[in-house]
């Protein structure tokens, strides 16, 4: 019992002395529990958030921007499998990891729950999602966990290009025919609110965020977090004479910080539930393409055996 | 449901440059060595990151035990990972 | 702007050399871009999370391809034309691309089936293009050769893995091959453009391709144990703009926004 007990407290000087957790050291069962849940589903959000997105590909309006926009999505599926592989060093398997996204075990993104139903929702899901993301990510770059830390430098070196490629459409349609804009400003209206759900609930509603920050796995809170989102993303959107979709929207000059309304928190926990636009689709798509691949996954094994066996046998 | 066609993992080094050495820089799955290299290819050089890659299955990798002066860590357990398909558990004992 | 008859109506006995190689470059152009277009599809639908990932890759080898070969063909028209002219404003009958490349993706044993037919027909027609007698498409060529080699080794390794799996891929990767077969006969025709390329030194002939192709799919179908088809009767049309059903489709999709808001610079 007590050797228990100083080994927890070991590691928390040992992380709090700012050392990165391996594979192999020892670690509390929360910890390991912990970070397997947050890394495969932030891993289950880059690839879910790919179907969102892939729905514009075929209908992207220039050669460029579909080449861009197929770039982008095949970026998403790669730090996915850094994330898969990240998690999977703590013993757990990217089926098992599949079967919990499937069956909603396991949680990803509400972001993507909502519909992309013009162009102009590729522009601002570059804009305002991954601008939320890159906050989120830079912060775990000094994630604890070695693993995770580095999948989030390879993360964020790719990222910048995706909300550079959103907000260039932005501006584009900003500045074009009047079609155009009011395709942006319809665009912003509908993605505002929920890319600011993106951080969370409120720290004081987050019941793991404690934890998270001590060990720290979690770096900033939730609300520091999109208090910073909000006043990088304020002037971004007077550049493209955008108006963003907050009447409470506000300078404060004392805290040199914008004031901003209350979100829609019903929303918010309804969408979390399942009870979004897009949950249903977006996991029947995922558990689809599984269940259709695993003849295909199948036959690359049995292959794979048979060419082994012949190895062996001539080799014999 | 647990997919029986799990492919295996393997561990992918990268030689970004003539002169550097090869760099471990992540982990996928694929069914053979062939697949392997591509795969690798395909996620971690998108951005011609790679001069040389190398694929090794991950169960065919030792590793040493973290220094035993340190006793937060568990000896002699010489597998890359904590990976429980790493571990072969006969059948009779069940699901682990 | 957009393609109000004008180039179309020149006869084929009429062509000059630089008609046909505008023909030419596009006709290429279309493969690719179609080609790119089905690979997109996959796009999150994958059968696994690295293989997504291959296909986007090669996705945006055809795509870039294409643009690559719709600069060119802009150039050569030579009146203020762009690539997203060519492949947002035409409709179905100025495509030229083959049939075989807007064939449905169906699964993956249809997909990879497809490839395979058609990357090895463009490694073997790249590989000449490199020494083509127009500098342009020597360039582009020597470009993509490298991309499109991995392509044909990538497309052959899967069928042989389907070819030689399990029962049920062996069947399924079987009638794949089956159905597209009619399909691949189209890739060796010889009309006047590409006679004319040929007399040029800018194209590779067909025919001379025809041999390296059979070749190299029966060693692959040999050693993914699948049996070669039947001789049969091709499909023809995609190099005369008489396009399957599925080609309409697919413009509509990839054409909507350009053509629903004609003021729009996009």
């Amino acid at each position: 019992m007590g050797e228990t007990h100083s080994l927890e407290e070991r590691f928390q000087q040992y992380v709090e002395a700012e050392n990165k957790v391996e594979p192999k050291d020892w670690m509390p069962e929360k910890y390991r529990q912990t970070v397997i849940r947050q890394v495969s589903q932030h891993a289950h959000s880059e690839i879910i958030g790919m179907q969102p997105e892939a729905n514009w590909i075929t209908r992207a309006p220039s050669l460029r921007s579909k080449l861009i926009l197929l770039a982008k999505v095949q970026d998403e599926a790669g730090h996915g499998l850094y994330l898969y592989s990240a998690a999977e060093t703590l013993g757990i398997d990217r089926s098992e990891m599949i079967e919990q996204l499937q069956t909603g075990k396991a949680k990803y993104s509400s972001i993507f729950n909502y519909p992309t139903i013009s162009w102009a929702d590729m522009g601002a899901i570059g804009w305002l999602v991954d601008g939320a993301a890159i906050q989120n990510q830079v912060m775990l770059c000094r994630t604890s966990y070695g693993p995770y830390a580095r999948a989030m430098v390879k993360i964020c070196k790719e990222e910048s290009f995706h909300q550079r490629q959103g907000y260039e459409i932005m501006m584009h349609l900003a500045k074009g025919t009047k079609e155009q804009k009011a395709m942006a400003q319809d665009a912003l209206n509908r993605w505002w609110w929920p890319s600011l759900m993106m951080f969370g609930p409120s720290d004081e509603n987050s019941p793991n965020s404690a934890q998270s920050m001590k060990w720290r796995i979690k770096r900033k809170s939730n609300d520091t977090l999109r208090q910073e989102f909000v006043d990088k993303t304020i002037p971004q959107a007077e550049y493209l004479g955008l108006t963003v979709p907050d009447p409470d929207l506000k300078w404060n000059e004392e805290r040199k910080s914008y004031d901003f309304g209350e979100m829609n928190w019903d929303e918010f926990y309804e969408v979390v539930k399942g009870n979004g636009p897009c949950n249903k689709q977006r996991i029947e798509n995922h558990i689809n393409a599984h269940n259709e691949g695993a003849w295909v996954r199948a036959a690359a094994s049995a292959y794979a055996e048979k060419q082994a066996a012949r190895k062996k046998s001539t080799a014999a | 449901m647990t997919d029986k066609s799990n492919w295996k993992i393997w561990e992918v080094f990268i030689r970004s440059k003539n002169g550097l050495s090869h760099k471990h820089v992540g982990s996928l799955h694929a069914p053979d060595a062939e697949m392997a290299v591509k795969n690798a290819r395909d996620v971690y050089c998108r951005r011609s990151e790679g001069v040389s890659i190398w694929v090794v299955p991950s169960e065919q990798i030792t590793a040493s035990s973290p220094d035993e002066k340190e006793p937060l860590f568990t000896p002699s357990d010489d597998k890359v990972y904590r990976h429980p398909t790493f571990y072969d558990i006969p059948d009779e004992v069940g699901h682990m | 702007m957009s393609f109000k008859g004008g180039w179309l109506n020149i006869k084929e006995e009429n062509y000059t050399e630089a008609d046909a190689l505008l023909r030419y470059v596009l006709r290429l152009g279309d493969d690719a871009l179609i080609t790119g277009q089905r690979l997109a599809e996959w796009c999150s639908k994958g059968p696994v999370l690295e293989q997504d990932i291959a296909l986007s890759n090669m996705a945006l080898d055809h795509i870039g391809r294409a643009r690559l070969l719709y600069k060119y063909a802009a150039d050569l028209a030579g009146d203020g034309k762009t690539e997203d002219d060519f492949a947002y404003l035409r409709d179905t009958q100025e495509f030229r691309n083959f049939l075989i490349v807007e064939q449905p993706n169906g699964h993956w044993g249809d997909t990879v089936t497809k490839l395979m037919c058609l990357d090895t027909y463009n490694f073997y027609l790249f590989d000449g293009l490199t020494k083509s007698a127009d500098a342009q498409l020597a360039g582009i060529a020597q470009k993509a050769i490298k991309e499109i080699t991995y392509h044909a080794q990538w497309s052959a390794e899967w069928v042989i893995r389907l070819g030689d799996g399990t029962e049920e891929s062996h069947q399924k990767v079987q009638a794949s091959l089956e159905n597209i077969w009619p399909w691949t006969g189209e890739m060796f025709e010889v009309d006047q453009v590409e006679r004319m390329m040929d007399e040029a030194g800018i194209s590779v002939n067909p025919e001379s391709i025809k041999d390296a192709w059979n070749t190299k799919i029966n060693q692959v179908l040999d050693i993914a144990t699948l049996k070669r088809p039947a001789d049969c009767w091709m499909q023809t049309g995609g190099r005369k703009g008489v396009h399957s059903e599925h080609l309409g489709y697919m413009l509509a999709e990839m054409q909507f926004l350009p053509r629903a808001y004609p003021d729009a610079k996009w």
